[in-house]
């Protein structure tokens, strides 16, 4: 009996060209995912939209009075505006559940094992959906704002502060989008993995969100000052409103690279061991 | 003869159970095996190694000569799975689901539309190709997942239970697939526990119980394992059945049941024996019915445990 030989086909070196090539494809899965169901986006766009006219029309006076230096005339725009950034800040945390919930499918259907058990490199299926994730992120970030501007929120920021803007929300989606992306593999079933990020869109109220931080009790406040999503919020608000600005940005960038790289990592780590079943 | 999977003293245990205890399996290049178990015997797991999921705790295991473990893209590369559950994505269509496949296996632009275009109607999947996966059916998605298997054209496939779950026609529709893809030379090992599927597909079975391989060889030799065929014969009455029980030799009797078993190989000459001897001594058989070994009987034999019917 002899046995068969066929030429290894996957160098090292082709294999690195082809992760690129697919991250492209399993982000054209993920974008197709959102065309095909819109009701996903509209339900991740719709959540933030309902909160920001509920917390602007029904409690927005009341909030805006006490707000430092606002007194009751214009108490409402002067709660729209601070808390527009926490809102938008809430919208990206909102689009992990989705990711989480399709990466947590891929898993139980199989679909993952499918594509390990092909020469694909493990980047690239993670890529797509944290590539994929980002996109929507940014796109629902952009419709929620507009509403923002539809009911009286006046940015004053020029056009430096905008492309900062994009940037620094785009790098938040991200890093977000790999923290997403391990929930839904760790997750055992698909109702877990759409569970766990909603942890996250709580991060806005017990940061600087919907009221500053000084008004919280000593021992909130000090997790509401140390926690990522402040310095988030806190740096939109100065590219947004001109408020200053301080080391937020360095902390904003900071914590995004370490949730992107410790999401990144866990993902990495759990993904084969997780995708069989 | 060449092999194409070779597989040597594969250890496997999971927190302490072992689940594959040293199984040694070879099969040549062209063929089909079938991987026969009952539940928990190790099937899945011996499959999920050979395609690069899980490492073994020890053993080797080579796919076109290539190690799953040092040559995991090379194995890859040849190798394709059908897994227990559809690994379809069913948020899109049947050709997107294709067209997918063929991205990832790098066939370019115009390869992958033609071969999905090709693999569509060969598995008369062209009515429903633009449909969304939800009204699919099951043989419908187990179809398409077989078809996204074939898009790099494999010339190793792993099919874990293909038939698990489908109805008659559908699992008639898969076993023709099977024998397509052997025509043009693929290797097929397939884990099934449906012995008619082994029976029904496959040039060699293995026999897995346990995480060992118990028994292997043709469907033939493996029903010649076990002891011949026998005529049943059943008596309206306990005299008649002491009295055939004393005439025929080596005959098994059930008083409750008022049945004898009789060793035969089953030709009609010793069917006509018997019965001229019980005709001659005035004894009246009421019920007459005789038995082959199937795989059943091996399977029975062999594993300790009823097989289940497939």
């Amino acid at each position: 009996m002899t046995t068969l030989t066929t030429p290894a086909p996957a160098s090292p070196r082709a294999h690195r060209s082809h992760a690129l090539a697919d991250s492209v494809t399993m982000l054209r899965r993920t974008l197709l995912h959102i065309v095909r169901y819109p009701g996903l986006s509209i339900f991740v766009i719709g959540g933030p939209v309902v909160l920001l006219l509920l917390f602007v029309f029904v409690f927005g006076g009341a909030l805006g009075a006490g707000l430092p230096g606002t007194g009751t005339v214009g108490a409402r725009a002067a709660y729209l505006a601070y808390v527009m950034p926490g809102i938008l800040l809430m919208t990206i945390a909102g689009t992990a559940g989705g990711t989480a919930t399709t990466v947590s499918m891929d898993m139980t259907q199989g679909i993952t094992a499918r594509l390990r058990t092909m020469a694909i490199s493990r980047g690239a299926v993670l890529a797509g959906h944290v590539l994929g994730n980002t996109i929507q992120a940014f796109i629902a970030v952009a419709f929620v704002l507009g509403v923002g501007v539809l009911i009286g929120f006046r940015p004053t920021a020029g056009p430096l502060q905008w492309l900062a803007l994009a940037g620094l929300l785009a790098v938040i989606a991200f890093a977000i989008s790999w923290l997403a992306v391990g929930m839904g593999i760790q997750s055992k079933t698909v109702e877990t993995a759409s569970n766990l990020p909603l942890l996250l869109t709580f991060l806005p109220f017990l940061g600087s969100g919907f009221a500053p931080t000084d008004s919280m009790p000593v021992w909130l406040q000090w997790f509401a000052q140390n926690q990522p999503f402040t310095p988030f919020i806190e740096t939109v608000r100065g590219l947004l409103l001109g408020t200053p600005l301080g080391v937020n940005p360095v902390l904003a960038l900071g914590w995004s690279a370490l949730i992107a790289l410790g999401g990144a990592v866990w993902s990495v780590a759990i993904y084969e061991r997780k995708s069989v079943r | 003869m060449t092999t194409a999977i070779e597989v040597r003293a594969l250890r496997k245990s999971y927190g302490g159970t072992t689940v594959l205890d040293g199984v040694d399996l070879a099969v040549e290049a062209g063929t089909v095996t079938a991987l026969l178990g009952p539940n928990g015997a190790g099937k899945t797991t011996t499959v999920h190694i050979l395609s690069t999921l899980v490492r073994a705790d020890s053993g080797t295991a080579r796919v076109l000569g290539h190690d799953v473990v040092r040559e995991a893209d090379a194995v890859r590369a040849v190798i394709g799975l059908t897994g227990q559950f559809s690994a379809v994505d069913t948020l899109l269509t049947g050709e997107e689901n294709l067209l997918l496949m063929a991205r990832l296996r790098h066939l370019g632009a115009r390869r992958s539309r033609a071969r999905v275009a090709e693999l569509l109607e060969q598995f008369e999947l062209g009515d429903v190709a633009r449909k969304p996966l939800s009204t699919y059916s099951g043989g419908l998605q187990r179809r398409l997942d077989l078809a996204m298997t074939l898009v790099a054209t494999p010339r190793v496939i792993v099919l874990d239970e293909p038939t698990t779950g489908l109805d008659p026609r559908s699992r008639h529709a898969v076993w023709d697939i099977v024998r397509g893809l052997v025509r043009d030379g693929t290797t097929v090992l397939l884990t099934t526990q449906y012995l008619a599927e082994a029976d029904e597909l496959a040039d060699q079975i293995a026999l897995l119980d346990g995480g060992r391989i118990v028994a292997s060889g043709t469907p033939d030799e493996l029903k010649r394992r076990v002891p011949g065929g026998h005529i049943q014969l059943r008596f309206p009455t306990t005299g008649d059945l002491a009295t055939a029980a004393r005439m025929l030799d080596d005959s098994d009797r059930d008083d409750e049941l008022l049945t004898l078993s009789v060793p035969s190989r089953g030709g009609v000459d010793s069917l006509r024996a018997v019965l001229d001897r019980l005709d001659g001594a005035g004894v009246e058989v009421e019920e007459l019915s005789i038995h082959q070994p199937d795989l059943d009987d091996v399977f029975f034999a062999l594993t300790g445990q009823k097989g289940t019917e497939g």
